[in-house]
C-alpha cells in the first residue's frame, strides 16, 4: 500500500467520522418547554415580568373577561347565543368539567368517584338562579376545591361552557312537550324499551 | 519455483465471489435490523420519568379526554405539557399523600416545572404541527397508538420519514370525522368515508409530499 492509497483511505474514515455529527437535528433554538442553560432556574420559556401585558391579553372588556359588569356577576352573555356556541360548550364541558361534575351536572364524575369531594348539582335554587357570569367567574377564578381554568378554558369557551350548564339546568325539568315535535317521537322511543 | 495458486483455489475462486455477495447481504440485512429494532427506534420503551404517570389509568380509567392535559394541541404547534396546576387540581385532594407524587407537590410548592422526558422527538429540521394535523382528522390514536393501555408512556411508531410519507401519500386510510379525533380506537380504513373527507377538508394530496411541507 502506498502513501497516496492511505491517505485516501484516512480522509473516507474522516468523512465518516464528520457526516455522523447531528448539527442539523439539534440546532441552536428552543422548542417549547425545552430546557437551558442560560438562565439560572434551567428553562428557556421566560416569565412575563411584572406589571407588563402581552400583545393580545389586554382584557379591557371587563364582562367577556370576569363576568361582571362594575364588580358584580350579571346574567348576560357578551354575545347572541347560538346552538353552535351550546354544542362547543358541551364539548368543552365534557373535555373540562364533566370529570368532577359528571356529564348531566350532577355532581358525580368519575374523579368525584374516586374520592374528591363532590361539587354541588347544577339543580340546586342557588345554582339556578345563579346569574351566568357566575359560571364565567367560577370557570376563570375558581371556587372552593376547584382551581382556576383560566389557563385551560379560553374567555369566549367559558361562556360557551355557561351556556351549555343552562342546558343542563333545563334539561332537569323539560317536559316532553317542551321538545320540538319531530324529537318527541324519538325521545319516547328511547324511554319505551 | 512452486506453483503459486495450488488446485485449492480453484474452488476458492467462486466461493469467494458468493462469499463477497453473503457478506454484502448480511451487512445491509443487519443494518436495516439495526435501525428498525426496538433499541434504535424506541418503539415500545417506556421513557424513564420523575413520576411514573399512567396514561392508561387517567384514560381509560378515569375516561379524562385528551385535551384535559394538553390544551394546545388544536390550537398550536406544540400539544403542551400540562402545569403542574393541573396535577394539582385533581392531586390536591385525591392521593394527596401518595410518595409517587411528591414530585408534583415539591414543583407545586416552589414553582420549579416537573422535568418530564421527551418521548417524541423529532429533529430540528422537521416542521410538524399538532393543529393541522387534528383540524384536518388525523386521530391521536393513528399516531400515538393505544395510549390508553399505557401505563408508562412509550412511542409506538417510529417517527421516521418514510413513515410520515406513508400517511401523506395515501392520508385517507388514516382520516376519522371530527368528533373521533380524541377516540382512542383503530381507524378502520374506508375508501368512500376517506374521499368524502378529503373532499370536505379540502385537502390537496398532490402538495402533501412536497419537501416544503416539513423541512421549512
Amino acid at each position: 500500500m502506498n502513501v497516496g492509497t492511505a491517505t485516501l483511505c484516512l480522509a473516507a474514515l474522516a468523512v465518516c467520522c464528520v457526516a455522523c455529527r447531528r448539527d442539523m437535528g439539534h440546532q441552536a433554538y428552543h422548542r417549547p418547554l425545552d430546557k437551558s442553560s442560560f438562565f439560572p432556574d434551567g428553562m428557556s420559556a421566560r416569565r412575563l415580568p411584572a406589571h407588563t401585558v402581552a400583545r393580545g391579553q389586554l382584557q379591557e372588556d371587563e364582562l367577556f373577561y370576569t363576568g361582571h359588569i362594575d364588580g358584580k356577576a350579571v346574567d348576560l352573555f357578551p354575545m347572541p347565543v347560538t346552538r353552535e356556541m351550546i354544542e362547543r360548550g358541551q364539548q368543552r364541558f365534557d373535555i373540562y368539567c364533566a370529570v368532577c361534575h359528571g356529564r348531566t351536572g350532577q355532581g358525580n364524575g368519575m374523579v368525584v368517584r374516586r374520592g374528591f369531594p363532590a361539587p354541588p348539582s347544577y339543580d340546586l335554587d342557588r345554582l339556578r338562579a345563579a346569574p351566568a357570569g357566575h359560571f364565567v367567574e367560577v370557570i376563570t377564578n375558581g371556587y372552593g376545591l376547584m382551581y382556576s381554568y383560566a389557563s385551560r378554558v379560553e374567555p369566549a369557551d367559558r361562556w360557551a361552557i355557561a351556556a351549555y350548564i343552562r342546558v343542563l339546568q333545563i334539561s332537569r325539568t323539560a317536559a316532553l312537550k317542551d321538545a320540538p315535535p319531530d324529537e318527541r317521537a324519538k325521545l319516547q322511543q328511547e324511554v319505551a324499551p | 519455483m512452486p506453483q503459486l495458486f495450488q488446485r485449492y483455489t480453484n474452488t476458492l475462486a467462486p466461493a469467494s465471489i458468493v462469499a463477497v455477495f453473503i457478506a454484502l447481504s448480511a451487512a445491509v440485512w443487519g443494518m436495516h435490523a439495526i435501525i428498525f429494532s426496538p433499541y434504535a427506534t424506541e418503539v415500545g420503551q417506556p421513557v424513564s420519568q420523575v413520576v411514573p404517570f399512567s396514561h392508561q389509568h387517567h384514560v381509560s380509567g378515569l375516561g379524562i379526554d385528551c385535551r384535559y392535559c394538553h390544551t394546545g394541541v388544536e390550537t398550536s404547534a406544540f400539544a403542551g405539557l400540562p402545569a403542574t396546576e393541573t396535577c394539582m387540581t385533581c392531586h390536591s385532594q385525591i392521593w394527596r399523600d401518595a410518595p409517587m407524587l411528591e414530585p408534583v407537590r415539591q414543583s407545586w410548592a416552589t414553582g420549579q416545572p416537573l422535568h418530564w422526558n421527551r418521548v417524541h422527538n423529532l429533529p430540528d429540521y422537521v416542521y410538524f404541527d399538532h393543529s393541522i394535523h387534528i383540524q384536518k382528522g388525523v386521530g391521536c390514536i393513528s399516531c400515538h397508538g393505544h395510549v390508553d393501555r399505557m401505563p408508562l408512556m412509550a412511542k409506538s411508531e417510529t417517527l421516521y420519514m418514510r413513515w410520515c410519507l406513508d400517511c401523506h401519500k395515501a392520508p385517507e386510510v388514516h382520516l376519522r370525522p371530527a368528533n373521533e379525533v380524541f377516540v382512542m380506537k383503530e381507524t378502520v380504513p374506508d375508501e368512500k368515508r376517506g374521499a368524502a373527507l378529503l373532499r370536505a377538508e379540502e385537502i390537496d394530496k398532490t402538495h402533501l409530499q412536497d419537501c416544503s411541507v416539513c423541512h421549512r
